[in-house]
């Protein structure tokens, strides 16, 4: 896309201190951005003014109480909300103007807090549809079946096999997603995401509905992932015992702005954390 | 040795109107399978390909070859340009105002053929290269044997193309969940201009395929043509490939039997009346899947 080129632009957005992008990213453009960024639904002010700078490899995570705003910020750095004010940039690159499927391709990619599979294709069919951006096909040769598009084809699912070996999942590539047991379906959204080739990995509520064993088998996911492909991801989560043990960085957001951010163990003893989830107390 | 000569040439007549039925319903059923539209001006793009032929044979006086490429050329052409034009801007509007576009654009076109060719019939010159053929003992019509063939040959590369290609997966993805689609990176409008265009194409064909049959092109041709497809596709499960193919047979045998055994007036009340039984007993149709709940 050569229209991307010339909206690459400077990095302005400084990062605020104490400075929260971990030191191994230092020094490289950060993978993600979002500067003053806000949305109005209505005359409801749904997030304002959030702020964001990721490493490239950094691992964060975004908690608060329910109705805060979380899954709100994931549609509009995803551009599936254009936001209302500011700007999100992805690797440099701003993303307005883009449409969805476009910002996936400068390096996007999320999973679902509700499962959202294509429940009737197959495990590799589901990772396929996610290569199909960098997929080079055409009709004709598709439907030919020339010597080269056999190849390519044979190079993807030897490809998309073995991203599930990543999650030991390559036993069930034939299977219909929507039969997949429940863990194995969540892991499965995080392989199709990840088949787009994403700079920066959003998962929405990874854990949920998982047992505290499957929760720590995530967070050794999570690590994993972050580790082999060298991205950077940013989770919304309600259990904090996974906020806490794999986040690097973590924000607090209520009534759609920021109200903390810092450490994990800087923000368990935040007072305004504490005042976000269980209330003001009365006696002073 | 006449009565079994009767049966295959019944059974035969059954499976070309089924087929050519099988040809609209398909475009009918992708269609509404990935975004849920029924494209009523799909019967209309029959008509269009229609005085295609009727152009090229008629008055260009061109090969027969070179017809049938030019109107299934035309068809998909049309078919894309519909898509664009009418119904690519209303992509996030309520389907209720797509289906209003989607009678418009139908109307828009039987009125536009009927301003430029006229409301007469033209009659297409033949173009089958032989009435005819004889298998053991047998006369058996051509142009029914053709016409089965190709749409068996259209069926199985369809269910190729969705099933096996890149652009197939990503038409079922998009069929499944559209905005899940777009944030893996497909590119949803393309995707569904693509299904636009196969559909169509699709029609091209079994426009050759009519008029073959029946050569002539009026106006208001593709209305009770794109009627009795989308019966078959709603009697198959809109938005099921096979239930399309199974229903178009359903109601190609159907008005054949009726006619074969003297009731031809009442050939289309049999048809609709096939569809309303269906409709009461299993309202997803045949190969339809039953309902669930989006969230």
């Amino acid at each position: 896309m050569p229209s991307e080129k010339k909206k690459r632009r400077p990095v302005l957005v400084q990062v605020e201190t104490p400075n929260l992008i971990p030191e191994r990213d230092l020094g490289t453009i950060p993978v993600l951005q979002a500067e003053h960024l806000g949305i109005d639904f209505g005359g409801l002010t749904a997030v304002d003014d959030f702020n964001i700078a990721m490493g490239r490899t950094e691992i964060s995570g975004l908690i608060g109480p329910n109705g805060a705003g979380k899954t709100t910020i994931f549609n509009l750095l995803t551009n599936v909300y254009k936001p209302t004010r500011g700007t999100v940039l992805i690797d440099g690159y701003d993303t307005a103007g883009k449409s969805v499927a476009e910002v996936n391709r400068m390096g996007i990619a999320r999973t679902f807090q509700n499962i959202r599979l294509f429940t009737k294709m197959t495990v590799e069919e589901n990772v396929l549809v996610g290569f199909g951006n960098t997929m080079r096909s055409h009709l004709l040769s598709d439907m030919l079946r020339l010597p080269s598009h056999w190849k390519q084809e044979a190079e993807y699912r030897e490809r998309a096999l073995e991203l599930l070996d990543i999650f030991d999942m390559r036993k069930y590539s034939d299977t219909l997603a929507g039969n997949l047991p429940y863990g194995a379906q969540r892991r499965l959204e995080i392989l199709r995401a990840l088949a787009t080739g994403p700079k920066v990995l959003l998962l929405d509520e990874p854990a949920a509905g998982m047992n505290p064993a499957e929760t720590e088998e995530l967070m050794e996911n999570i690590q994993k992932i972050r580790d082999e492909f060298q991205i950077a991801i940013l989770l919304i989560e309600h259990d904090m015992s996974l906020v806490m043990g794999v986040c690097e960085v973590v924000g607090v957001l209520d009534y759609g702005k920021i109200i903390a951010k810092g450490t994990p163990e800087q923000i368990q003893n935040d007072p305004r954390v504490i005042e976000a989830y269980l209330g003001k107390q009365e006696v002073k | 040795m006449d009565g079994v000569a009767l049966i295959v040439s019944q059974v035969l007549n059954g499976l070309q109107l089924g087929s050519i039925y099988a040809l609209v319903a398909l475009g009918y059923t992708m269609v509404y399978g990935i975004i849920l539209l029924l494209n009523f001006a799909h019967g209309d793009i029959i008509m269009a390909g229609a005085y295609i032929l009727w152009i090229v044979l008629a008055q260009l006086g061109l090969n027969p070859v070179v017809a049938m490429l030019l109107a299934v050329a035309g068809c998909t052409l049309l078919g894309v340009v519909i898509d664009k034009v009418a119904y690519a801007p209303l992509r996030n509007a309520p389907r209720l105002s797509v289906l209003i576009t989607a009678i418009g654009v139908s109307y828009f076109l039987e009125n536009g053929a009927q301003l430029i060719f006229g409301a007469d019939a033209k009659v297409v010159p033949s173009f089958a290269p032989v009435s005819s053929i004889q298998v053991g003992g047998l006369s058996l019509s051509f142009v029914a044997l053709i016409t089965v063939l190709v749409t068996a040959l259209s069926t199985v590369v369809l269910t190729f193309l969705v099933q096996k290609t890149k652009l197939g997966k990503a038409m079922r993805a998009v069929s499944e969940d559209m905005g899940a689609a777009r944030l893996m990176g497909v590119n949803v409008n393309n995707t569904i201009t693509f299904t636009f265009a196969v559909g169509s194409a699709l029609a091209g064909i079994g426009a050759v395929l009519y008029v073959m049959a029946y050569p002539q092109a009026t106006p208001t041709m593709g209305m009770m043509l794109g009627t009795k497809a989308f019966v078959a596709a709603v009697l198959g499960g809109i938005g099921s490939i096979p239930g399309a193919v199974v229903g178009a047979m359903l109601v190609g045998f159907s008005e054949v039997f009726v006619s074969a055994i003297g009731l031809s007036v009442w050939r289309d009340a049999v048809v609709f009346l096939l569809l309303i039984i269906v409709l009461i007993v299993r309202p997803t149709g045949i190969f339809g899947r039953t309902m669930s709940e989006k969230v």
